[in-house]
């Protein structure tokens, strides 16, 4: 298999050859890594041709501190457990090694890492050779070769899309057990391409197995909650609003523990509360950040301060929060809306579902004697145009009101979509209600501007392409309706190949969305991670 | 702390005065426990550590020297108020309002029920109700009750119950007695809320979860006595009265000392909290509305709201009156898993007992007998060839030979003479039924005095 290796790499070799005639260059650092995975395959023919020697050493000599000792580098994992049996545990394991079949004796865990790759690398090669592709591809593939001698940095995946990993589900489990928060248990069939998100039921509510007097849970928190998981307070700017506000009530009833220290003590209390939150429904990315910052600013308070002077300080970093991220934010973005003429008289503004930053901007425009008409869309099962309706029906502008599936009738007579967003990823691509997207690209195939409208809080440094990887699954059961006393899917449990599927968010790629207008100033999508790198410099 | 439990035991049961002459009413027994024992068992299940027992000093002797009560682990808090009955649950609720410090659920103690509390919980957290309560689908009584002629239907006045189309906001309550030219309905209502269901055929489980606010309510308006009777109508009342609207609440929250001083003269409730402009906010930016189709925002704008749950399955009882009482003998047991003989009752091998009967702690049950669908009480004694059936035995009663005992209930410490047949009878505590001559049998006496008098 080495010896295989060794053939492909000059093959490999002459592969490239082919590419640099072909006229595409490859880069310094694409050489250098060719040149090290070649000493690497080297490497690993050597240490193959080591260890079969040692096998035989082994076999002649069962208990050697020579093995062991031979071996240092390449047991690290071993070294490092028994380090109070040094000599006799190194000996066992490569007895128990000797035990496992004998074609693959005595090869460590990272020495099979290793001649895996090898393994990966020489397939890879052999399939580019057959497909014949171009060099570009050769040169882009070399870098997903995962250089073995390199620590792979791997990110870690939040839990809440791993929910098909049992493990990563025992962990959980685990960890809510120690905060002494009960776990929320998924409900119905999962749609397979969303099998890895949580899907609850309202009619399960965590508090089912919470003790009614909850004392584990300020009472504050477990009424958020609940207001969640009941849809009362629902999106990004009211869920930040009321966490925020839930907070401030914890911080109030808050009192030090002996020997324990504010900043310290006070967010150890925080995880349960913010465990029990996600567990009612999915954290937002605005609600993420709120979180941080309060976080941060519980940390940086100073031991010497007092517990009521800091309380107070809390507090009232709380408010300025508010007032300036969500309040001050959204009279912002109202006003250069407005002024830059990006609303103007006669337009046709069609809306989606409903966002608390756009009504507030569509009444401001009202207010200053703009004459527009809307045109709201909606979408079922949550049907939040209707009050997105009422509002601006209130204020007196004059609307429409259409479902998503009249967008493309409706859209020659709109001048401008206004959209909200739940969160801006930091590659540009918005991510907000689901049906975002499809009114995003249907407006963009007539040519009618788009404008998102966000405050910088909810940018955040995630990185999405697709409405797959992360989600949120919505309770299944509300796309059941009762029409004319008939409810067609009302045992959709029992049919084994149906599932229902009721997803809350989708991601807008960046080239559908013209403008977005942020309390800064109106930016291109591109370039929220340039806002982002300032935030993180002032902070 | 979120709730505080208050449980109000000091009821005199005035509609069962041939049980609870002797025994109060918060002890009797029901399927070997004494009836306070049940929402006890409730609440502890469900995770209050700490309970208010409101009542009268007969009953707290008696729960000092009662096993099962001190089986309970929470902390009962026992407040003792005069026995002359003119206190109502609303005048006892104003007695210890110094002990109450926070939102209140407050149980009466003959309320036997396997609700989840969560749900009525629930309702009054999430929705930031001012009160929210448990009612229950009525089911007819089945079992033959002593002292009543045939199936007479009990004068009982129903009560009607206006709720909104989720079936979960209370519009409208009231009972017929009060309702004396017909049912009639604000207009404010049905402008707000143009779908009411109108029940009649809900029992009322007296289990209210009422905000602090309600209780300081109380001590200024000294003139509501009763919850059921005058709070909770005046509270759905209120919902929709006009003075009660987020208007008023604005200039309130702009004048707070001006309030101060109107306290006493101005006995509206004032529902409002710190950081009222936050929640404000926060539920102007939720996309959420109760209600569709007109043009107000979430719950018309209403700070008072009252919420009931309605269980239409499980088991909710209140034993207030004879038939309830032998209704809950039947179906308490069924709620626990407890085996149906207790350990320590000597029960000889030729006693034919039926799977549904219960026998309590101590009994000494002779041979031939044959006890069916019944439940036998603590310390009783039953002798040779004595047949009972669908009867209840309280404690310390003495059943003599021959005897035959159907649909019965026979009170503790009474006696039972030899060859005694009681078909349907009530037995007073501490009566003594003289052995006869057999051939005369007993029949459908509720009159204590009727019963010495045959024998």
């Amino acid at each position: 298999m080495a010896d295989s290796g060794v053939i492909d790499g000059p093959g490999r070799k002459d592969e490239i050859e082919r590419a640099k005639s072909e006229g595409k260059d490859l880069t310094k650092e694409e050489k250098q890594r060719l040149r090290k995975e070649k000493k690497q395959q080297k490497k690993i023919k050597e240490k193959k041709d080591d260890k079969a020697s040692q096998e035989n050493e082994k076999e002649k000599k069962p208990v050697t501190s020579a093995a062991p000792a031979s071996q240092p580098p390449t047991q690290p994992t071993v070294q490092k457990a028994p380090s109070a049996v040094p000599a006799t545990a190194p000996v066992s394991v490569p007895a128990s090694e000797a035990s496992v079949p004998a074609d693959k004796p005595t090869k460590t865990k990272a020495e099979l890492k290793a001649e895996r790759r090898a393994r990966q690398e020489a397939e890879r090669a052999s399939k580019q050779t057959k497909k014949g592709e171009t060099g570009q591809q050769a040169a882009t593939s070399k870098p997903k070769a995962p250089p073995s001698d390199l620590q792979p940095v791997v990110k870690r995946l939040p839990e809440h899309i791993q929910v098909d990993n049992p493990d990563v589900l025992k962990k959980l489990a685990k960890k809510l057990e120690r905060q002494q928060i009960p776990l929320r248990s998924d409900y119905g069939y999962k749609v397979s391409l969303f099998s890895h998100l949580h899907q609850y039921s309202r009619k399960a509510p965590l508090t089912q197995q919470l003790s009614i007097p909850s004392t584990v849970i300020h009472p504050a928190i477990v009424r958020l909650g609940l207001q969640y998981s009941h849809g009362i307070v629902a999106g990004s700017n009211a869920r930040s609003v009321a966490l925020l506000h839930a907070f401030k009530q914890v911080i109030r009833d808050y009192t030090t523990p002996q020997n324990e220290e504010l900043s310290r003590d006070l967010v150890n209390k925080l995880k349960p509360y913010i465990s029990f939150l996600n567990q009612c429904r999915p954290l937002s990315a605005s609600m993420g950040n709120a979180i941080k910052y309060i976080k941060k600013e519980i940390s940086n308070i100073p031991s010497n301060c007092k517990e009521d002077e800091a309380k107070n300080k809390l507090l009232n970093c709380i408010e300025s929060y508010i007032n300036e991220k969500i309040i001050l934010a959204g009279v912002a973005i109202a006003k250069c809306a407005i002024e830059k003429q990006k609303i103007s008289d006669g337009d046709v503004i069609l809306v989606y579902g409903c966002s608390s930053l756009v009504n507030h901007i569509l009444c401001k425009a009202f207010e200053k004697n703009r004459k527009f008409r809307v045109i709201v869309v909606d979408s079922r099962p949550r049907l939040e145009g209707k009050e997105a309706l009422r509002r601006l029906v209130q204020k007196g502008i004059s609307c429409t009101y259409v479902l998503i599936s009249a967008v493309s009738y409706i859209l020659p007579e709109v001048s401008k979509v206004f959209l909200g967003a739940h969160a801006l990823l930091a590659n540009g691509y918005v991510m907000s209600r689901v049906g975002t997207s499809q009114i995003a690209l249907v407006a963009k195939a007539f040519n009618v501007p788009v404008l998102v409208c966000c405050e910088t809080y909810k940018f955040c440094d995630r990185v999405q392409t697709d409405s797959f990887v992360s989600n949120e699954l919505d309770d299944p059961d509300d796309l059941i309706v009762t029409r004319k006393g008939t409810t067609p899917l009302e045992g959709w449990e029992n049919e084994s190949s149906l599932g229902l599927l009721n997803l809350v968010y989708d991601v807008t790629p960046p080239d559908f969305v013209d403008l977005v207008i942020t309390e800064l100033g109106m930016i291109p999508c591109t370039s929220v991670p340039v806002v982002l790198r300032v935030k993180n410099v002032d902070q | 702390m979120e709730l505080q439990a208050v449980l109000m035991a000091a009821g005199g049961g005035s509609r069962m005065t041939d049980l609870t002459y002797n025994t109060p009413k918060a002890m009797l027994p029901v399927g070997n426990k004494p009836l306070m024992w049940y929402p006890l068992n409730l609440l502890e299940k469900v995770g209050f550590e700490e309970v208010i027992v409101i009542t009268t000093k007969e009953v707290q002797k008696a729960m000092s020297t009662d096993l099962k009560i001190k089986d309970v682990k929470m902390k009962l808090d026992v407040v003792s108020i005069q026995e002359d009955g003119d206190m109502g649950t609303a005048d006892a609720l104003r007695h210890i309002q110094p002990k109450i410090k926070t939102d209140i659920l407050v149980l009466s103690c003959d309320l036997i029920t396997d609700v989840a509390l969560h749900e009525v919980v629930d309702l009054f957290r999430a929705h930031n109700a001012t009160m929210a309560m448990l009612m229950s689908k009525a089911h007819e009584f089945t079992e033959t009750v002593p002292g009543q002629k045939g199936k007479k239907k009990t004068a009982e006045q129903r009560d009607f119950v206006g709720v909104d189309k989720s079936g979960k906001r209370l519009l409208f309550m009231a009972n017929e007695a009060d309702l004396e030219d017909g049912l009639s309905i604000r207009k404010s209502i049905m402008r707000k809320h143009p779908r009411m269901l109108i029940k009649t055929g809900l029992v009322d489980a007296h289990l209210y979860c009422l905000k602090k606010a309600v209780v300081d309510f109380l001590t200024e308006n000294k003139s509501i006595s009763s919850i059921r009777g005058e709070l909770v109508p005046y509270l759905v009342r209120k919902q929709f009265s006009k003075t009660v609207n987020s208007q008023k609440l604005k200039d309130d929250t702009d004048d707070q000392t001006q309030e101060k001083n109107d306290g006493p003269a101005n006995h509206e409730l004032l529902i409002s909290s710190r950081d009222e402009p936050l929640l404000q906010l926060a539920q102007e930016r939720s996309c959420w509305n109760d209600h569709r189709g007109d043009m107000s925002e979430a719950y018309h704008g209403g700070k008072l709201r009252c919420y009931v749950h309605i269980m239409d399955q499980g088991l909710c009882c209140r034993v207030n009156t004879l038939a309830a009482y032998i209704e809950v003998n039947r179906l308490a047991p069924k709620l626990f898993e407890e085996p149906s003989v207790h350990p320590s009752a000597d029960i000889s091998e030729r006693c034919q007992m039926g799977s549904d009967s219960i026998i309590g702690a101590v009994c000494h049950i002779a041979d031939k007998t044959s006890i069916k669908r019944s439940t036998i009480g603590n310390f009783t004694t039953v002798k040779e060839k004595v047949k009972v059936t669908n009867s209840i035995i309280m404690h310390g009663v003495t059943i003599e030979e021959g005897c035959n005992i159907q649909g019965s209930v026979i009170c503790s410490n009474a006696v039972i003479g030899r060859g005694a047949d009681l078909k349907y009878c009530l037995v007073g505590n501490g009566q003594h039924i003289e052995p006869e001559v057999p051939g005369i049998i007993i029949l459908n006496t509720g009159n204590l005095d009727l019963c010495l008098h045959v024998l």
